[in-house]
């Protein structure tokens, strides 16, 4: 687990800022976002619901009207193997450790619901998230959307970013002209987020 | 068939131990979950006050891992789908 959030590299704060957190309002919580900020929250969740809704079955169904119809209605999914793509696989973890039969069977009937799940998460932050940023007051339901949607994010990052330790120092994990660099503040922002969006829930 | 009847008891004993040990939820420690994160959803999910869920969120972290829930094996999946809703790094084992 990771302590707490890093603070962001000062060279790192371009043109983004780092104000945006959240404070505690009646009924849920609240942040400014500028317009820059809410554009890259908004293209990363949408990147998480666009991969994991990509190659569900629901999808698989609409796009083929083939043979996993039932199971797609019955909300089973045709997968029973963990997906390649590692962000995936991090997204959609086996339920069994070692039990390779046991994982399979409880991905068929739980991997849809999760990716709906996932999905449903995504959109609540865009439908509350302007692209033209500003105040966002959120609802508590809409609180616990923006917690997993954010952390899905932060999960993504980490595996595109190859981070394997907690303590590992992230500026000096990638060379400056590596272009997964300016990835790493966003990387820590969206934590110093989601720590700030906990400290007005509790 | 003929076969050695003094092997006929032995799954029993085994069946037993089976029915007695009851499903757990494991979560795994991760570099990514903030600390506050996971003490977050362990009163949100399971309804522990803060102390416990820190103190189980502290087992995972230096641990590795930590038991947080037990009972049936379907109510242990759907932690553990709950868990994966959350992001947290869980899975489903039977206690030993």
């Amino acid at each position: 687990m990771s302590w707490d959030f890093l603070e962001p590299a000062e060279d790192g704060e371009e043109n983004l800022g780092l104000a945006a957190s959240f404070r505690r309002v009646p009924g849920g919580a609240a942040a400014y976002f500028e317009e820059a900020q809410a554009g890259v929250i908004r293209s990363l969740v949408s990147q998480i619901a666009e991969l994991v809704s990509a190659d569900s079955t629901a999808a698989e169904v609409a796009e083929t009207g083939e043979d996993d119809a039932v199971e797609a209605e019955l909300g089973l999914s045709s997968h029973d193997e963990p997906p390649e793509d590692p962000v995936l696989a991090r997204l959609l973890p086996d339920g069994y450790r070692d039990d390779p039969r046991a994982s399979a069977e409880f991905r068929r009937y739980t991997e849809e619901s999760l990716r709906s799940a996932k999905v449903a998460s995504a959109q609540s932050v865009l439908a509350s998230l302007p692209a033209t940023g500003g105040e966002v007051l959120l609802s508590e339901p809409e609180c616990q959307q923006w917690l997993r949607a954010l952390n899905d994010v932060r999960l993504a990052l980490s595996v595109r970013l190859g981070i394997s330790d907690e303590n590992e120092d992230l500026s000096e994990h990638l060379t400056a002209d590596d272009p997964r660099s300016a990835y790493v503040w966003v990387y820590q922002w969206l934590a110093y987020l989601q720590d700030s969006l906990i400290e007005a829930l509790t | 068939m003929g076969a050695a009847p003094v092997e006929v008891e032995q799954p029993m004993t085994g069946q037993k131990a089976t029915l007695d040990a009851p499903w757990v939820t494991v979560v795994w420690n991760d570099p990514v979950n903030l600390m506050i994160y996971v003490t977050y959803v362990f009163q949100k999910v399971f309804g522990y006050a803060k102390p416990k869920a820190e103190k189980l969120m502290l087992d995972v972290h230096h641990r590795g891992k930590a038991v947080v829930s037990s009972g049936t094996r379907e109510a242990m999946e759907r932690d553990a789908e709950t868990l994966h809703g959350y992001g947290l790094w869980a899975t489903v084992s039977h206690e030993s």
